[in-house]
């Protein structure tokens, strides 16, 4: 009897001293691990330009580790020149408002029927400048600056080798600070390592 | 109000999110450990973030207040 009762002891010494063990490890585990995000980029407006260079800048901040996936439209993001133009044409709850003039008219919004948004020659453009004006305005950073942003806090930068040859543009039309053209095979098994995962 | 000496200032006034945080880190970088960064900025979700900043990077926030127009942060370096 006594030599059973004293093996029920020594499991349940056992257990304790794995789950203390267990914390320890979980513990130091939690400490030593370095976040990291991965974001898909498909969009190339102004407007979707923003949330995946914000993003990827601010957790190199934090210390993540950052790649980004430029494919489909997303692409464009990573042209050397970037001409990127908001889309106001259904897009229902972008507001217009005028970055300048009186304060009452800055705080209208002017609702343009979508018939003269599609229709008015040169509409996006002017739409953009206002945008651009208003972003400016209020201290937000451009594209360019966050793209730099990204890249001096070693964002990693990956761009979609089939879109390339999808728009027949050329390799040279983008930044040289792509790492690397890769394809959906290859970005796959890093988003599954990644703590978060973003689609844009 | 710490009485210790401010190493370094940032003017990240006039600034909106998230250039307030990047700002801050790369003034961070250039700075020793234990070395006070005093920050002043206008962007109102500066305070959770830059809290949110420290606990994250393991940097001290050492105060955060409200002045006239803007807000003053002190951050004690101490994370990488």
């Amino acid at each position: 009897m006594n030599a059973i009762a004293e093996q029920i002891q020594d499991l349940s010494q056992m257990d304790n001293w794995f789950d203390q063990r267990f914390e320890e490890k979980m513990a130091e585990r939690k400490a030593n691990h370095t976040p990291s995000m991965t974001i898909i980029s498909t969009k190339g407006t102004l407007d979707m330009a923003y949330p995946p260079f914000i993003l990827a800048s601010t957790a190199a901040a934090l210390g993540w580790d950052v790649e980004i996936f430029f494919t489909f439209y997303g692409l464009s993001l990573l042209k050397k020149e970037l001409d990127l133009e908001i889309s106001p044409l259904g897009n229902p709850a972008m507001p217009m408002k005028m970055p300048m003039g009186p304060e009452w008219l800055r705080k209208t919004n002017i609702n343009i029927p979508n018939v003269v948004m599609a229709g008015v020659p040169g509409f996006e453009k002017v739409a953009t400048g206002l945008m651009k004006k208003t972003m400016a305005n209020k201290g937000i950073a451009t594209i360019d600056e966050l793209r730099s942003m990204c890249i001096e806090a070693e964002v990693k930068l990956v761009a979609c080798q089939m879109t390339v040859d999808l728009f027949e543009t050329s390799r040279d039309d983008y930044i040289p600070e792509i790492s690397d053209w890769i394809g959906a095979a290859s970005f796959l098994p890093k988003a599954q390592q990644a703590d978060v995962s973003l689609f844009i | 109000m710490t009485t210790q000496t401010i190493n370094e200032t940032l003017d990240a006034r006039n600034l909106n999110c998230p250039l307030p945080i990047l700002r801050t880190k790369k003034a961070l970088n250039a700075m020793n450990s234990g070395e006070l960064l005093q920050i002043q900025a206008t962007d109102p979700g500066s305070v959770n973030d830059l809290s949110a900043f420290c606990a994250q990077t393991g940097n001290e926030l050492i105060s955060s207040e409200e002045g006239a127009n803007e807000f003053i942060f002190i951050i004690r370096k101490t994370g990488s």
